[in-house]
């Protein structure tokens, strides 16, 4: 039972109560609680249940080790599980639900596994759930998963909002206590940028609980002072809430900023995510208190030692009338020195340490408190709460030799250095033997890009525990109470039995205890990672902050070994769990992904224009007029089109300008074709190739001038051609003198295509678009209808076609005077679909379809696009190897059923017999299929084995539901195959 | 040599006596002076190798070699993800194999490694997407694979969660395997540990291999931390690392390295059944028995061998899945680590023999290893018992290299998982 003290709380203001709710349960608090102290002061010792046992769980730390006090915060929109308490600020109206219980926190039926522990050691389901096979999905594994996992999941989207921010200094000081603030004095008076960053809203760490002096003040005076000065100056950023989340290669690091998570409903982002470049890191994060393991040491009520004297402190909140301390070091006597001023009981400590002495020590033996000398813990009396701790001699095997009533026990098994910062980017550790600690290794520090150490980490982060030790560094003079050795204590009673070890706990959360390692170690689970692999040990949300460095002191015992041979798991990140909203920033929902937009795309939204993306941009797909079916639209188009005319929005198309003396040389090696012989004024279809020759893009390129050219892409493919392009001339031809720049956006580009395109260009007017001015497969610059623009006469739809690029800025309008001068013809805009199948009646290839990265040119009948008069290009030698020479490669074809239905997409033909894998054997396959308007019938091209050499040959393909579909190969051009129509 | 079952009265035994009396999972043996196929790399594709070359062909003289410990390396690293929806046919026929093997493992293995048949899903974001996994369909159907073409409404039943109005990538529909699913890594790797240990095989952890000893084109044995050994036949099995071991026995492979990256969220209660991939968004993401969501991002740009990755593919996919899964977005992220893969010019595996004689090499499996472990281990023990590889590994030698004859996944799968 805990309750809020009369006096005392630095950090709470009484002035300002705050109200708040605890499974429904009205509670209140002040300004400046933790939810954790807000929940100890209103008398709620027990605030979960275990993963594995539903034992109940109290709250054990006051910071960021927290493993238990993990609660369901918030309603609705804004509910997260898992919430840490210890580190969670309260706010007026805060709504906390405990977690992982049925049907009530204090009755569980999930219990009933804590009576059966036994049966559920460490890697039990390794050994059962196997019979029969289908239990293990359909009974056991739905059960453990109902049973496993903590919080509740949230039903709706989240509605806040998180940001993401960049940051630059030399300096970043990772931690806000003395040492980090001293580090940051020492950086900020030599000028140089520092950040500044510390996890709470608070800034002196534990230096303002445990005091000392510095530079002969107190520890909270120099505090104060230290952070006047930095505020004062201009090139040092100070930022409280802000954790340091992980350290990653040549000094980037990521901060994790709660800006609003204490007013939700407010204007401000939730969280800021930080990313910062820093030229030094320092790393003050630290040290973390380890319980000791002792029967009993998971009640509601147990408490690490610095917790307790926190809590007192801190937040006027005493975990208990009556405390019992438990220790092998001399800093937990300031824990019943805090206690004792505050007014409450010590039943006695018991240190299990043979002979100890000190100040700190004399000083509670002065108070009256009895110290019992080289004695431990046997077992922690109490259900859900502590009503007692047996004590037994720390040497022997738990016979215990007295009693003591209490309703509190601080425990402390000694502090481990955070080094966590310290050891993501490559900083190695070393096992201190006296100060029982992993320390940082100074010789192998994480390294940047020049070899040399990116990190420096001080005060307790480094193992320095004591002020004056810490401050030495800093060249600061400090005062601290003299300290005896600590003692490792892995153990209470070093000899515990089975009963007691089987009680004994390390990873709080996850229910990892002593006998479960060891069980580990016996069964040749030996290495640190698969102990803790098969235990758990340390893989709960406080990631063995509290466990790990217990758990591997008893997995070395069992093994027999000494510590650093078993040696640490790998720190990873983030140091605590940060949010995916932050992570996430503001790149969700409408901004998820930057979409591109032509200058025409409010037009066509405006005309209705059904969407298809292709890569970020949006195209229309058709333009359904009212109540008219997707299909008939495009039906509507192709036909209108080949009729009469229609226009197409092309300014997705990718438009790379390639210039320079040696852009002819470049291009030949890009292009399958010879490019550098292009006549000015001319187009020609290319086709590009990966090293391994298959074909990845194609497009018209046109030579602009004697020494640029112009390569349209496909429109997805724009940014990767341009990429590629660059990777050669930056990594390979360094030395070609060549540009290139990507002008996709600068040009909007209108197809106009079909009989009646030329009328409407000359409607227009301004340019002379006829045959011999303007021949097939030119091009030509010049004003037409008023606009800049350059006028290309191309055809991907086998009619009578301009595509005409104009500025950007102009493409609406454009746009728009070609509507206008087209409707006495009738035309119509069409869609991607309409594209895609008139290119499909002429046997165009697409890049995607008739490819997907395993077909090169010769497959598709593009031979004639492969120049043989150059020595070398992009992909040749791959194209002669003996797979690629093969007659029996899949090549393109046409395909037409026999009744004129239209092909499944992406059916196979099948052949005689199985593979030796048993897989059917096939022979070929649908790329594209359409029903085709034009010639009223389902048209398809497919790639089949040796297909060229097949006219007329009837394959099987099978579809769906059992149905065998027949088609005949024929020719893949099925409209206009002399070219008439496009070269009029 | 046999072991003791595992079962559950054997659990319920043990628990009358504290648990004192299991035996270890696997044997800690010294090395023998010669073995008649060692196997370098005790990760899954290892293990399963030395399991299947006793099993299937008889052969247990065997060791097999760990630098560090057994299933430390991608086996312990990866996001459990079992599927064989591929398109091409050597592929299909290999991830299937693994796939019905998964099935029984644990039954085989006597070793809950927790196959979980939840189903797969891969979403069609573009009509590209769409076209691609309905021809995948047809080919699996061929293949003798059970995958389907399911509707957005149905991918809405199996996944409440999941957002398939967009705003930008509506889902189109989904390729859908139902028997895809998850398995416990760690416990494949054991559970083949301790099947090979109780063959009498033995794994030999903390023994870096440091050369290779040829005589005469032929191999005979290797140098290790822990002296030298010898054997009739070696088999490299070392994702990670594989050109580093083929450089010491005098060859090169076609091969590039670098991170891959996973991470997890703090655990929930169920909240998703079935695995989810959106790889026009670059995200995939299943929930462990654990209840952690478990996240997959892209592999790094650039070749390194650091097991870290760079924080940005965390925010790229981190992005496409609060996209698709609204609710997520106040779920924190718990843990993120890397490993290192082996990545071939076709990104298939290599199952190959080597210029060196008796030396056999399996690699390359890049983001896909974890999933083919019993089916790579198979082919793996027939082309190193035989000298020859069998059918599911034909197709797999370093000779399509030179011939061009790859074996190219891209259209069926764009994103790393």
């Amino acid at each position: 039972m805990s309750l809020r003290l009369t006096k005392g709380g630095r950090l709470i203001d009484r002035s300002k109560p705050l109200g708040f709710r605890f499974n429904g349960q009205p509670m209140h608090g002040f300004a400046g609680d933790t939810l954790a102290s807000a929940l100890l002061g209103a008398g709620q010792a027990m605030v979960g249940r275990s993963f594995k046992y539903h034992r109940p769980r109290g709250i054990v730390a006051s910071g960021v080790e927290e493993p238990n006090a993990l609660l369901g915060l918030g309603t609705g929109a804004r509910f997260e599980p898992d919430q840490r308490a210890t580190t969670t600020e309260l706010f007026e109206g805060a709504t906390t639900t405990s977690q992982n219980h049925w049907p009530s926190l204090k009755f569980d039926v999930g219990a009933i596994n804590d009576k059966l522990y036994r049966l559920f050691p460490a890697g039990f389901y390794y050994k059962t759930f196997m019979f029969p096979r289908f239990a293990w999905k359909h009974v056991f594994e739905p059960i453990v998963r109902q049973s496993a996992g903590l919080g509740e999941v949230p039903k709706d989207a989240d509605v806040d909002r998180y940001e993401q921010a960049y940051g630059y200094c030399d300096v970043l000081v990772a931690g806000g206590g003395v040492a980090g603030l001293a580090a940051a004095l020492e950086a900020g008076r030599k000028g140089q940028r520092v950040i500044v960053l510390e996890q709470t809203p608070h800034w002196g760490g534990r230096a303002m609980v445990d005091g000392g002096q510095i530079d002969g003040h107190d520890a909270a005076d120099w505090v104060a002072a230290a952070l006047a000065e930095l505020k004062a100056m201009a090139n040092v950023s100070l930022r409280n809430r802000t954790m340091v989340s992980g350290v990653f290669d040549h000094g980037y690091v990521i901060g994790y900023q709660r800006v609003g998570d204490a007013e939700p409903g407010s204007d401000k982002p939730r969280h800021r995510l930080w990313r910062i470049r820093a030229g030094q890191i320092v790393v003050a994060s630290g040290a973390i208190e380890r319980p000791i393991s002792f029967a009993g040491n998971d009640l509601p009520g147990v408490m690490l030692a610095g917790a307790v004297r926190d809590y007192i402190m801190n937040w006027a909140v005493a975990p208990g009338q009556r405390l019992v301390v438990v220790t092998n070091n001399d800093d937990a006597y300031r824990t019943a020195l805090a206690a004792l001023d505050a007014g409450l009981e010590v039943a006695g400590v018991v240190d299990a340490r043979e002979a100890a002495s000190g100040p700190l020590i004399d000083a509670v033996k002065a108070r009256g408190v009895r110290v019992y000398e080289g004695h431990g813990i046997a077992k922690v009396k109490g259900r859900a709460e502590v009503t007692g701790v047996e004590l037994c001699r720390q040497a022997g095997e738990g016979t215990v030799v007295m009693e003591l009533a209490c309703d509190a026990v601080a425990m402390s098994g000694g502090w481990s250095p955070a080094v966590h910062l310290w050891s993501h980017c490559g900083g190695k550790l070393f096992w201190d033997e006296a100060a029982v600690m992993f320390r940082p290794d100074h010789a192998r520090p994480p390294t940047g890009a020049d070899g040399e150490a990116m990190a420096r980490i001080v005060g307790a982060a480094d193992g320095k525990l004591r002020l004056c030790e810490i401050m030495e560094e800093f060249g600061l003079g400090a005062v601290a109470d003299e300290e005896s050795a600590i003692e490792p204590v892995w153990l209470m009673p070093a000899r515990a039995p089975d009963a007691l070890r089987f009680k004994a706990f390390l990873d709080y959360q996850n229910d990892v205890k002593v006998s479960d390692v060891q069980l580990a170690a016996r069964e040749g689970y030996e290495s640190v990672e698969h102990t803790k692999r098969y235990t758990t040990l340390g893989m709960a949300t406080d990631q063995g902050k509290l466990s790990n460095i217990n758990g591997l002191a008893i997995l070395s015992d069992a093994l027999g070994r000494p510590i650093p041979a078993t040696g640490t798991t790998t720190f990873r990140p983030p140091y605590t769990p940060i949010s995916f909203g932050a992570i996430t920033g503001e790149a969700r929902g409408e901004l998820f992904q930057p979409l591109r937009r032509t200058p025409i795309q409010g037009w066509h939204a405006a005309r209705g224009a059904h969407w298809e993306p292709v890569g970020q941009w949006r195209r229309p797909y058709c333009y359904p007029r009212s109540g008219e079916a997707h299909g008939d639209a495009v039906k509507r188009e192709i036909l209108t089109t080949r009729e009469k005319v229609g226009m197409l929005d092309a300014s997705t198309l990718g438009k790379i300008v390639v210039k320079g003396p040696d852009a002819g040389r470049f291009l030949d090696m890009l292009y399958t074709n010879l490019m550098s012989t292009l006549p000015v004024g001319k187009c020609r279809y290319g086709l590009m190739c990966n090293e391994n020759g298959f074909l990845m893009d194609d497009g018209v390129v046109v030579r602009l001038s004697e020494d640029s050219w112009l390569c349209h892409t496909t429109s997805g493919g724009a940014d990767r051609i341009h990429g590629w392009m660059e990777d050669w001339l930056q990594c390979e031809w360094w030395d070609w003198k060549v540009y290139t720049a990507n002008l996709t956006e600068q040009f909007a580009q209108v197809a106009v295509v079909g009989p009646k395109a030329r009328a409407v260009l000359e409607k227009l007017g301004g340019m002379d678009v006829s045959k011999e001015a303007l021949p097939f497969m030119t091009y030509v610059e010049g004003e037409l209808g008023g606009f800049r623009a350059r006028v290309f006469r191309i055809s991907f739809s086998g009619e009578l076609s301009y595509e005409i690029a104009v500025p950007t800025s102009e493409g609406l309008a454009f746009w728009e005077a070609v509507a206008e001068a087209g409707a006495e013809f009738g035309i119509t805009p069409y869609g991607t679909e309409a594209l895609h199948v008139m290119r499909a009646e002429k046997g165009f290839i697409m890049i995607g379809d008739e490819t997907d990265g395993t077909v090169i040119p010769q497959d598709l009948g593009l031979g004639w696009a492969i120049s043989k008069k150059k020595e070398d290009y992009l992909g040749k030698r791959a194209q002669q190897r003996s797979y690629m020479t093969d007659p029996d490669r899949w090549k393109l074809v046409g395909l037409e059923t026999l009744d004129g239905s239209v092909l499944p997409d992406g059916v196979y033909a099948v052949d005689a017999g199985h593979n030796a894998n048993g897989q059917r054997n096939v022979q070929g396959r649908v790329t594209s299929t359409y029903f085709s308007p034009t010639l009223g019938k389902g048209i398809a091209m497919g790639l089949v084995r040796r297909g060229p050499d097949r006219m007329g040959e009837v394959l099987d393909f099978p579809g769906d539901n059992g149905a065998i579909h027949k088609a005949r190969i024929v020719d893949p051009c099925f409209y206009d195959k002399e070219g008439e129509k496009a070269n009029v | 040599m046999g072991m003791r079952r595992y079962s559950m009265f054997a659990v319920a035994r043990e628990a009358l006596r504290f648990h004192a009396g299991w035996e270890r999972a696997w044997k800690s043996p010294e090395p023998k002076s010669h073995y008649d196929v060692i196997v370098v790399g005790a990760g899954g594709h290892g293990l399963a190798t030395a399991y299947y070359l006793g099993k299937v062909h008889g052969i247990r003289n065997v060791a097999v070699i760990e630098k560090g410990w057994l299933g430390g390396g991608n086996t312990g690293r990866n996001t459990t993800i079992i599927r064989s929806n591929y398109l091409q046919d050597p592929s299909a026929a290999i991830y299937e194999k693994a796939r019905s093997l998964y099935e029984d493992l644990s039954q085989d293995l006597n070793y809950n490694v927790m196959f979980s048949p939840r189903g797969l899903l891969m979403l069609a974001q573009s009509e590209h997407e769409r076209r691609g996994y309905q021809r995948t369909v047809y080919a699996n159907n061929l293949q003798g694979i059970e995958t389907e073409w399911i509707t957005p409404q149905k991918v809405k039943e199996l996944v409440p969660i999941l957002n398939i109005e967009g705003p930008r990538y509506p889902v189109l529909g989904a390729l859908y395997q139902e028997r895809g699913g998850t398995a416990r890594h760690d416990a494949v790797a054991w559970g083949y540990a301790r099947g090979c240990s109780a063959m009498g095989m033995d794994i030999i952890q903390q023994c870096e291999v440091t050369g290779v000893r040829t005589e005469g084109g032929k191999v005979v044995g290797i140098d290790t931390t822990k002296g030298a050994i010898g054997c009739s036949k070696l088999a490299m099995v070392v994702a990670g690392h594989s050109s580093v071991l083929a450089e010491m026995a005098g060859f090169r492979l076609p091969i590039e390295s670098m991170a891959l990256q996973a991470w997890v969220s703090e655990p929930i209660k169920p909240a998703i059944d079935v695995v989810v991939m959106a790889n026009l968004v670059h995200g995939y993401m299943s929930q462990s028995d654990k209840g952690e969501l478990v996240i997959g991002g892209g592999t790094d740009g650039f070749n390194n061998y650091t097991q870290r990755g760079s924080w940005h593919h965390v925010e790229e996919t981190t992005r496409a899945l609060v996209e698709t899964f609204p609710i997520i977005s106040r779920l924190k992220m718990l843990r993120q680590w890397g490993g290192i893969v082996d990545m071939t010019g076709d990104r298939s595996p290599i199952l190959s023999k080597t210029p060196v004689e008796n030396i056999f090499v399996n690699c390359g499996w890049g983001t896909g290893g974890f999933k083919s472990i019993p089916g790579s281990g198979w082919a793996m023990a027939e082309l190193v018992a035989k000298g020859e590889p069998g059918p599911l590994a034909a197709e797999f030698g370093l000779i399509r290299f030179r011939e061009g004859r790859f074996i190219d996944e891209s259209v069926a799968a764009g994103v790393a998982h």
